[in-house]
């Protein structure tokens, strides 16, 4: 095994997903980096970042509950329409019936609820595929906003507002910071060592061979980096702006999200339904009662990113959320997840929706028109998830590793011992 | 036969997979007329070799030399090698579903002028080439709708349909039952007569012994020897000494059951077809498993096991209509998967790829899918549990992998198997069925699922085995039951069963049945 992909496994945990995501942050790191260099360091400017997340928190929260989507075999066209819907309901009932903000945004989960519930219902029950149930969906309920709301704007209350465009208060000592933002890193640093030294544990337990203790370190360094850096950014910028509400809503629910996929058994079952459902259910998995589920946390989460994108537009529209379901599921297959189902992460996601939000944000800066922002938004995604098929032909899964290729010579994969692997090694490179 | 021209030569072929050597420096020679059976364990390299032979690896990717009709011949793809009359039909089918004989036969290759097909030679033709392998249905018929058996006939008949002279099946019974088999096996017989040249790749090694004039091992990749079936007097034996490179002293580990009282019945089981209301799949079928005891389930294909013990697994085939499942003397009603769960049944599937495994898992998340709660707290999976439980059954089933975080795809069929088989061991179960479970896997594999199988039942459980090889029923279970048409028409004993008697029983209804 070459140094490179030892390296790589240690540090990213070897698998394959892993391999995959670190080509993902190593692709978003080279493009925040290409950004800062062409907009002379406005991409990572304090007030450039501030937006960048009230900007895109709302798409973020969409490509979670798509992920889920997606890698349960399915899709969801209608989280833009539910979005807008779910925003006109929120704002017409705090206008017409002084309804408070607080209650409004139940009412709001709860109509997300009620709508998931429809089409989880003609999905897993009447067994109607989601891409149609959706593309019904984001008719049905693109009408329903322009009927509710006579295809006019509801503007919305100022403690609504705070959802969507506030921020952190400042509190305690001048620091000439937010001090509560630098709170806020000072959680997420200790959580990132908290959650190596656990990972450590964890391999020890597996009496599995630990890696180095320097490994760790950079497992640990670069990610501190990163958060000292924003830190300081977030809490550093004009006065009154600090970390986004919303950005915070995001970051609760991506973990929240990330620890259900990944270490519970409910995840599970959308994995193993996704990537083989006959299976799944022969293995006493619930099929209809997942499917169900899945659409109905899509249908909240819409919700949820509707009331936070009119909180901070201020006002709901007839034209809210159009175009949304794209950028999230665009985001989830840059972020690696696979067509058929079965494959994906939530935080790989998360990195392939700031990819196109960061392009979308540093092209803006440079003053590129949305015609030609569009043309090259198209284009990272057909040739991200084209890369992605080319490795996989060539039984490879990182994009790192392609780019090191050259400088390898010896075998990359170590075969299982003896007779193991058989005739499906032969079949493989035709089968794709 | 040793006279006749050499039709095609294989020399020093060698393929390299990234970090793997497939096939080094192998040799094979095809006289012309001769029907050449290729033997090997999986993995040693007959598919692959194929694939050199018909393009699908094109020239450039191996290297050494292939000599087909005295000249040196390079294909690109597999179109060029079937311009030279070499069609090679594959294990996995490569028909339409949706689309009738005719369609299917001429897929590709249509008879017609500027791309507009003319239906009325086309038909005709068809039929032509469906009485030559003796397939009788309507052209029109769609292949959905016929059988396994018949579909391999029009696999055939669209080889025919491109001239063929050099035919390659590989694994071309592996899929039926034992009378299809021997029609298919006839059949190469009669094209033997007409001159058409036939390499047959088989784990089924009654079937080479009977049908093939030579043969050609294959083991790790290398060529072992070229044998003449007559002239060296090669039987079964001989061949798995070949193949494995040691005598295999039995090919079913010694076992004394122990065999404890009656704790699984079904009494008057009857099941509707899924679609067809009219149609039962399972008829007033009563049976009975005792603890320790290895019971098989013989029958034909389409005879209704695998509905029969998917029915009785949480009702995961078919219709339910009436009958009873008792346990330990009570009865329990299984209405889904995990119900039968529960009750400590489990159930390995016929088709391990398709419908037994999710082909993205890696093994240890696999071993564990089917009881998730024995490695989690409170919904939440613990991955050391997970860790430990896996490496457990790797260690003690010989999953040949490194580690449980090795992806299953990356297994032998034989490895897989074994990693299914932990999955439902994990459940705890005290009744396993275990549809087919060693099709598609080697000689060696296979020893070692029968052992794992009869240690199982020493530990009091009950196994039932639903098997289309005759001789590995009558070698593994105490007591066979033989089902037709949905109906179990006998039930009897190790020491009355052989074949003839088991197939008797198996294709038509035998007196009434004992209780």
């Amino acid at each position: 095994m070459s140094r490179v992909k030892e390296l790589q496994k240690s540090l990213f945990g070897g698998t394959t997903s892993n391999a995959r995501q670190f080509g993902m942050i190593f692709t978003l790191v080279a493009i925040v980096l290409l950004f800062q260099i062409l907009t002379n360091g406005l991409t990572l400017n304090s007030g450039n970042l501030i937006s960048l997340v009230s900007q895109y928190s709302y798409i973020l929260i969409l490509a979670i509950g798509m992920l889920m989507v997606i890698v349960a075999g399915h899709i969801d066209l209608s989280v833009g329409s539910i979005a807008a819907f779910v925003g006109i309901v929120v704002a017409k009932v705090m206008q017409d019936y002084s309804v408070p903000w607080f209650l409004a945004i139940l009412i709001g989960l709860a109509v997300g609820v009620v709508i998931g519930a429809w089409q989880g219902f003609w999905v897993a029950y009447v067994g109607v595929p989601a891409f149609i149930v959706t593309l019904a969906g984001m008719l049905l309920f693109r009408g329903g906003n322009q009927f509710i709301g006579n295809a006019d704007t509801i503007p919305v209350p100022e403690g609504f507002r705070t959802i969507g465009a506030g921020f952190l208060p400042e509190i305690g000592p001048n620091t000439g910071y937010n001090n509560l933002t630098l709170l806020l890193g000072l959680l997420v640093g200790v959580a990132v060592v908290v959650r190596e030294w656990r990972a450590r544990r964890v391999r020890q337990q597996m009496s599995a061979d630990v890696a180095p203790m320097w490994i760790s370190a950079i497992r640990v360094a670069f990610p501190l980096v990163v958060v000292v850096f924003a830190t300081l950014q977030f809490a550093g910028g004009r006065v009154g702006t600090s970390f986004p509400i919303s950005g915070i809503i995001l970051g609760v629910l991506v973990v929240i999200y990330s620890f259900f996929t990944r270490n519970t058994a409910g995840g599970r079952h959308i994995y193993a339904v996704g990537g083989n459902s006959r299976a799944a259910e022969l293995s006493g998995v619930k099929l209809k009662r997942v499917n169900f589920l899945v659409m109905m946390n899509m249908a909240v989460l819409a919700a949820l990113a509707g009331m936070i994108f009119v909180a901070r537009s201020a006002a709901s529209g007839p034209q809210d959320g159009i175009g949304w379901e794209l950028d999230a599921i665009a985001a989830v297959f840059i972020g690696g997840a696979a067509v058929s189902g079965g494959l994906g992460t939530i935080s790989g996601s998360i990195v392939g929706g700031l990819v196109m939000a960061v392009l979308n944000n540093g092209l803006q800066l440079m003053g590129v028109g949305s015609d030609r922002v569009q043309i090259i938004k198209g284009l990272v995604l057909l040739l991200a998830v084209a890369l992605d098929v080319y490795n996989k032909k060539q039984g490879r899964f990182s994009i790192i590793e392609s780019l090191t290729r050259p400088f390898r010579r010896e075998a990359p994969a170590d075969p299982a011992p003896g007779t193991g692997t058989d005739q499906e090694r032969g079949k493989s490179p035709v089968a794709g | 036969m040793s006279d006749a021209p050499v039709l095609l030569e294989m020399r020093s072929i060698t393929k390299e997979f990234p970090g793997v050597k497939a096939l080094s420096d192998v040799n094979l020679v095809v006289r012309a007329g001769e029907i050449h059976a290729i033997a090997g364990e999986n993995g040693a390299g007959k598919s692959t070799l194929m694939k050199v032979l018909s393009g699908v690896y094109p020239y450039g990717t191996y290297s050494g030399e292939i000599l087909y009709q005295g000249t040196e011949s390079r294909f690109a793809d597999i179109r060029a090698s079937e311009r030279s009359g070499i069609v090679i039909i594959h294990q996995e089918l490569a028909l339409v579903p949706g689309m009738s004989i005719t369609e299917n036969i001429f897929l590709g290759n249509e008879p017609g002028r500027g791309g507009v097909i003319d239906w009325k030679v086309a038909n005709r033709q068809a039929l032509e080439l469906m009485a030559r392998v003796g397939l009788e249905e309507d052209p029109d018929t769609l292949i959905k709708d016929i059988g396994v058996g018949k579909q391999q006939l029009v696999e055939i008949a669209k080889a025919f349909a491109k001239d063929v002279k050099l035919l390659i099946l590989d694994e071309p019974t592996a899929a039926l039952n034992e009378a299809d088999s021997q029609h298919l096996l006839d059949l190469l017989r009669h094209f033997k007569q007409r001159g058409v040249t036939s390499i047959i790749i088989s784990h089924k090694l009654n079937e080479i012994a009977q049908v093939a004039d030579s043969i050609t091992i294959l083991r790790d990749g290398r060529t072992i020897e070229t044998l003449d079936i007559k002239a060296d007097g090669v039987d079964e034996d001989r061949i798995v000494r070949g193949m494995v490179g040691r005598e295999l002293h039995s090919r079913f580990p010694d076992h004394t059951p122990k065999i404890g009282e009656v704790f699984f019945e079904v009494r008057n089981w009857t099941v509707r077809h899924p679609i067809s209301a009219d149609r039962l799949v399972a008829k007033n079928s009563s049976f009975t498993v005792r603890r320790g005891e290895i019971v098989g389930f013989a029958g034909l294909m389409g005879a209704g096991r695998t509905e029969l013990a998917m029915s009785i697994f949480g009702r995961s085939y078919g219709t339910y209509v009436s009958g009873q499942i008792f346990k330990d003397g009570q009865e329990i009603v299984l209405r889904s998967v995990s119900d039968a769960i529960a009750h400590g049944l489990a159930y390995v599937s016929e088709d391990r790829k398709s419908i037994g495994l999710n082909l993205l898992d890696d093994i240890k998340t696999s071993m564990v899918s089917a009881k998730l709660s024995k490695v989690s707290t409170r919904g939440v999976v613990d991955s050391v549990r997970e860790y430990q439980a896996a490496e457990g059954y790797r260690t003690s089933l010989r999953v040949k992998a490194p580690t449980v975080d090795e992806g299953v795809t990356k297994l032998s069929g034989g490895n897989q198997q074994k990693v299914v088989l932990a999955k439902w061991m994990f459940t705890d179960p005290d009744l396993l069925i275990l549809d087919e479970p060693t099709r598609g896997i080697d000689v060696g594999a296979k020893y070692e699922i029968y052992g794992i199988i009869q240690r199982l039942a020493d530990q009091g459980k009950g196994v039932i085995v639903i098997s289309s090889e005759l001789p590995e029923l009558i070698g593994l279970c105490d007591r066979i039951y033989t089902v037709f048409e949905g109906t179990i028409t006998g039930d009897i004993d190790r020491r009355d069963a052989d074949p003839e008697l088991l197939m008797k029983q198996m294709t038509s209804v035998k007196k009434a049945q004992r209780s």
